[in-house]
């Protein structure tokens, strides 16, 4: 398992009325999985992805990735599991802008302590496997959002992270893009990355093996159990 | 860290304007600061030089009575013996001193006449290292001859400024002028080499300079006999070897010459004491350092000013790179790199202030001792604590912007739009 998740709930708190956001959730994801979780806005599954991203911890319940305990860990501790433990993409892509997209891609590895030839090398590696061998020096604005977003895929993959957590990948992207990426999501999935995906477009979503559904905080069991 | 400072550099060029008004403050302090301290400096240097040593570490030893100069020419001491050419060489051998001159003097004589112009300078009786002493040097005609004192001559010597007095627009070398009613005859003219050009701080230092440059008339011995008095005790000109050894070589032919001249030196009135100018001077410096001092917290004003608006374009900086902040964090970057960040950012822009500052300020005095004609000198270690004092503003005032920074949240940072 890469990771499992028992009970978990997550509260906030607007003014002193507690607001209950996520009620006993239970996920636990195998290595190789490739995930989707639908639901509509309002749904919690911002806040289930923030979870699952040790962005956030959880109000109660109990939360193991790769056999760590993220509940018991602090904010520089987490930052540490994030680091190792996760690629984000993002729906904006997040990519800094002063940066070309070679130093976009390397700049978690330098958070990792990964001396600088090392993660030059490995940063070049991940853009040649997302098909960008020849826009390594280009800034952000000199790329299209779907040479972006896979600048992104390539920083989430450099790392080698235990899971890749897309958040809406397609969301800012045509379609033609959006299907680009999507297929290569697929490759990804194939060569043997765990992916969990957030979005609540249900052509997007079918591409994964497994789909969850979360409304009103609450993920129900997935179809293919169903079926 | 290299990168955080590379980085910082790359904001600061991209906000130039922004950068540079954020800047303004610590430039304008550190300008004035070492405006201020070259000021102080360049003064003290010139007070020094001038004042202390006119440039010849000379130090008069007189005759006190009490604690007061004696006026020789109203009375003459009792108990004081002339001093011999035996005890000024061994006055030469001691600690700091290079040379010794012996010389008798009337401060305010206004008995020098030359047809109907009269002379109310100095005269002074002097021996043969006088002008070598103080560093005199012989504009015409010649210096006194050893037959001069032997022979008893009535001649007579005179500064530049004497001739000015007594024969304006003549050549004084032969002509006769009378001294107490007595004929003297002018050989030479002399001049002092060093340029005497003190900073004037009150009216006393005025009425000194004033005093010590309306001029001299100098007798032999021999002269001074015929003209003033027989076996009148002599003052002592003591060349120390250097500027700082002035004081004690001043003190110790003092003490040398109460010892030995003056009769029962522990119950008499007398004493021969040394003009410590040196302790005039640091007097004088310290009164214009207490002044600076003074504008030079003003200028610490400015540069807490500078402080808080590096502090607040370090926060609205934050504010606008919440997103930057949020995506680190996000990608793993842990709170001391965040807070390296910052600082790192708020450091390059105070110190490129300070150094911008430093070039103002040496600019600054240069302009000021040009227009003004005051002497500034560049202090190098003010330069350096400038330096590292702007640096130092920016961590101070970027550490709360930085902390903020580094504790942001995530989430919140990310979503924020």
């Amino acid at each position: 398992m890469i990771l499992t998740m028992e009970n978990i709930c997550k509260s906030y708190y607007r003014g002193k009325t507690e607001v209950p956001v996520l009620h006993n959730i239970c996920l636990s994801v195998d290595k190789g999985d490739y995930l989707a979780i639908m639901g509509p806005s309002g749904s919690g599954k911002s806040t289930l992805m923030n979870l699952i991203g040790c962005l956030d911890k959880p109000s109660s319940g109990t939360y193991r990735l790769e056999g760590q305990d993220v509940a018991a860990r602090k904010d520089n501790a987490l930052a540490e599991l994030r680091n190792k433990y996760i690629g984000f993409i993002f729906q904006s892509f997040y990519l800094m802008p002063s940066m070309s997209a070679l130093e976009n891609v390397a700049l978690p590895l330098m958070y990792a302590g990964v001396p600088k030839k090392e993660r030059m090398d490995r940063a070049r590696a991940a853009l040649e496997g997302v098909g960008l061998e020849d826009r390594m020096k280009f800034l952000p604005n000199q790329l299209s959002g779907g040479q972006c977003q896979r600048v992104a895929i390539a920083r989430a993959m450099a790392g080698r992270p235990a899971l890749l957590l897309a958040d809406e990948p397609t969301g800012a992207l045509d379609t033609a893009s959006g299907e680009q990426i999507m297929d290569l999501f697929d490759r990804i999935n194939a060569e043997g990355s765990t992916i969990i995906m957030i979005t609540h477009e249900p052509s997007i979503a079918e591409r994964a093996n497994t789909v969850y559904h979360i409304r009103d905080g609450r993920l129900s069991v997935p179809e293919e159990d169903l079926l | 860290m290299l990168g955080n400072i590379q980085q910082a550099f790359q904001g600061v060029w991209h906000h130039k304007l922004r950068s540079f008004l954020t800047m303004l403050g610590i430039i304008i302090g550190i300008a004035a600061i070492i405006t201020i301290v070259s000021t102080i400096k360049g003064t003290n240097d010139q007070i020094k030089e001038n004042l202390v040593g006119s440039g010849t570490n000379v130090v008069e030893v007189n005759i006190h009575q009490g604690d007061y100069q004696l006026d020789l020419s109203w009375q003459q001491p009792e108990g004081i013996s002339v001093i011999s050419e035996d005890t000024r060489r061994d006055l030469e051998t001691l600690e700091g001193v290079e040379a010794v001159s012996l010389y008798r003097q009337r401060q305010w004589s206004s008995q020098v006449l030359y047809k109907d112009n009269a002379f109310s300078g100095a005269t002074l009786g002097v021996d043969e290292n006088y002008f070598r002493v103080y560093g005199y040097r012989l504009c015409y005609g010649r210096s006194f001859l050893p037959e001069d004192r032997t022979n008893h001559r009535k001649v007579v010597m005179l500064d530049t400024r004497a001739v000015a007095a007594l024969f304006p627009g003549e050549n004084p070398v032969d002509k006769v002028l009378e001294i107490s009613g007595e004929p003297f005859t002018v050989v030479g003219v002399v001049e002092k080499s060093s340029q005497f050009r003190p900073v004037m701080e009150s009216i006393d230092d005025y009425n000194m300079y004033a005093d010590q440059t309306s001029g001299a008339v100098f007798l032999t011995e021999a002269g001074w006999e015929i003209a003033f008095s027989y076996d009148e005790p002599q003052n002592a000109a003591v060349k120390a070897k250097s500027t700082d050894a002035m004081t004690a070589a001043g003190k110790a032919v003092a003490d040398a010459l109460t010892a030995s001249q003056i009769r029962d030196p522990k119950n008499s009135e007398y004493s021969y004491q040394s003009e410590d100018l040196l302790q005039q001077a640091e007097q004088l410096q310290t009164m214009s350092e207490s002044t600076n001092k003074l504008l030079i917290w003003i200028a610490g004003i400015s540069l807490l000013v500078g402080g808080i608006g590096v502090m607040n374009i370090m926060l609205v900086s934050v504010s606008e790179r919440t997103h930057e902040i949020g995506l680190k964090k996000a990608l793993g970057a842990k709170r001391r790199r965040i807070l390296g960040q910052f600082l790192t950012e708020a450091a390059v822009l105070t110190s490129l202030g300070g150094l911008l500052g430093i070039l103002g300020g040496i600019g600054l005095a240069e302009l000021l001792s040009r227009a003004m004609d005051t002497p500034t000198a560049i202090s190098v270690p003010a330069i350096i604590v400038a330096a590292a004092f702007s640096i130092l503003i920016g961590v101070i005032f970027g550490l709360l912007p930085a902390t903020k920074a580094a504790r942001m949240n995530p989430i919140d940072a990310l979503r924020r739009e």
